[in-house]
């Protein structure tokens, strides 16, 4: 084996950056994996969770577990400021008007569904909802799911190619007035693409076309503010940005969701039941039917204030830093395609290697302690529109270090080596 | 790393490279695909008997080392071979492929699959060219998919 890949060599000292000091609040970083450190680089799929976020879990399941809203003892009362508390959090981490429009759902996916059920209540035959090619099946079986039941009609706004780009200058052209609702992501999972959020919002709310972002990749590393932005509707994942699993957030422009119908029916999401009819409570609480995902919730709060204090601007940054190193040392490989943009990409790298598939790679990856992902990453029409089955990913977050990418790079050359092809 | 010489045995390695009975059959009596939505993985098989027997055999499709190399360590086993063995092997292919033992079955070179057990997220890959080939055989029609989901 090479020097460099055995677990035993010891390695040279390297200056400890802050961003390296982090590592030490997330327990699971410090492992090893097949007899390597764990080199965590899967955090498009999902980030680990800082001991600030799991504690809090801990704290309120010891100490405050009730369920909300309806109860009127004191447990029951420090649950529902708990949970009302991590809301208007969420309100602030958005810069939202208020915080009546943040709707808690299970995550992305979920907000996006009950926005092509809720909203989508309004579509009609001969509609039509605009995407991009480079959505996420989250933000893309949803629409079609709304066009088989209406007779609506789906669009695409293309990508450009390997360089992950939006042909934005298509968009007159395909705005017309049937279109409803312009749904497109912020960072492409697959392509590291950041997309102009804001030019493109303004461009739709001009011709009264109503905005959904995917907000899935950006929420945790990079500052929004959804009226800078202008979107009408936004969603995130909690477990993206340092939380929990389970929990998503849906903002939504307050003349929006109050004109949208329910879509679950459960307790909370009621003002007045009869046997035959029911009124709605109001906002955000009419579209949360049942129990919420209270503890959740609690940990998301602490997710977001972890995050703030370290400044999302500042760990944009970083991923930027260490896609750029990635990229760069990536394109000297022999064989190597890679997707996305060159410059200004967000924190991952797509590639494929035209002699060994996605799958082996991250298999041998594994084995050396690196978790990358391998496969369609859930954008199986991009992918076949850019001839392609599978890409490896690396996706980075603030606790990734240029150690790390180096390592990365150092395992795909042993991975060459390995099945015997050109370095 | 011996997991990983396990998995990705030198024969295996040779196979994915150059794959044997790589071509369609002119005249196939049977045939089958095989499709891994999750990598893309896709295999076509193709099939012609003298009775019972399968008297040649052979494969398309793109994929990773272990799928490859399986669907051509399958075609080389399985020239000669009646439906009824084919059925057998599958079984005892599974049970290898699954749980490292091969119970006292003679698999020959199909052997190098053993280490596959410890790599659930890849038995699948190279299960998917005898699911393929167990389709082809139950189903009557013509070119029948098979899905690893």
């Amino acid at each position: 084996m090479n020097a460099a890949l055995d677990p035993t060599t010891p390695r040279p000292a390297a200056p400890t950056t802050a961003w390296e000091l982090l590592r030490a609040d997330f327990p699971i970083l410090d492992q090893r994996v097949h007899g390597h450190p764990l080199v965590y680089l899967d955090n498009a799929a999902t980030s680990q969770k800082p001991r600030a976020v799991l504690e809090a879990i801990d704290r309120y399941y010891r100490s405050e577990n009730a369920n909300v809203h309806r109860g009127i003892h004191e447990l029951s009362n420090r649950a529902t400021a708990a949970y009302e508390g991590a809301r208007a959090r969420v309100a602030r981490f958005l810069n939202a008007r208020s915080a009546e429009e943040i709707v808690f759902t299970r995550g992305t996916t979920e907000a996006i569904n009950l926005v092509a059920h809720a909203w989508g209540a309004r579509v009609r035959s001969g509609d039509a909802i605009l995407l991009t090619e480079m959505e996420h099946h989250s933000n893309l079986v949803p629409w079609q799911l709304l066009a088989q039941r209406t007779g609506a009609n789906l669009r695409y706004l293309p990508v450009t190619g390997d360089d992950g780009g939006l042909e934005v200058d298509r968009l007159g052209q395909l705005l017309t007035p049937e279109v409803k609702l312009f749904a497109f992501t912020h960072i492409s999972n697959t392509l590291g693409t950041v997309n102009p959020v804001a030019e493109l919002c303004a461009r739709a709310r001009g011709l009264g076309v109503v905005t959904l972002v995917d907000a899935a990749q950006s929420a945790g590393h990079l500052e929004l503010d959804v009226q800078q932005l202008g979107c009408d509707f936004l969603a995130f994942s909690s477990h993206k940005i340092g939380g929990p699993t389970g929990l998503g957030v849906l903002y939504g422009r307050r003349e929006l969701l109050e004109a949208m119908p329910p879509w679950q029916g459960g307790g909370d999401m009621i003002a007045n039941v009869e046997f035959y009819a029911s009124r709605w409570n109001v906002i955000p609480h009419k579209f949360e039917a049942g129990t919420p995902h209270i503890a959740g919730a609690v940990g998301l709060h602490a997710a977001m204030d972890y995050l703030d204090r370290i400044g999302r601007q500042r760990i944009f940054q970083h991923d930027q830093e260490l896609a750029a190193r990635a990229y760069e040392q990536l394109a000297g490989l022999a064989g190597i395609r890679l997707l996305g943009p060159k410059t200004g990409r967000a924190g991952l790298v797509s590639f494929h290697f035209s002699d060994v598939h996605a799958h082996d790679v991250v298999t041998v990856a594994d084995q050396f302690g690196v978790a990358l992902r391998g496969g369609h990453h859930c954008n199986q029409p991009l992918m076949r529109k850019l001839g392609l089955e599978s890409t490896a990913r690396a996706s980075f977050y603030f606790y990734n270090t240029a150690g790390e990418v180096d390592r990365l790079v150092e395992v795909l050359r042993e991975i060459r080596r390995f099945f015997h092809v050109p370095l | 790393m011996n997991d990983l010489s396990d998995l990705y045995q030198e024969v295996i390695l040779d196979h994915s490279r150059s794959p044997r009975n790589y071509r369609p059959l002119e005249a196939p009596q049977r045939q089958a695909q095989g499709h891994n939505p999750l990598c893309g993985d896709q295999v076509t098989i193709y099939l012609a008997f003298e009775g019972d027997v399968i008297k040649d055999i052979s494969f398309q499709g793109s994929g990773c080392a272990i799928s490859k190399a399986s669907a051509s360590l399958l075609t080389e086993s399985l020239k000669g071979r009646s439906t009824a063995e084919v059925k057998r092997l599958f079984d005892q292919i599974h049970a290898l492929m699954t749980t490292g033992q091969s119970r006292g079955a003679d698999l020959g070179k199909m052997a190098v699959f053993a280490g596959v057990h410890k790599f659930p997220a890849r038995v699948k890959c190279a299960m998917l060219p005898w699911r393929a080939v167990v389709a082809a055989l139950e189903d009557e029609g013509r070119a029948p998919t098979v899905s690893t989901e």
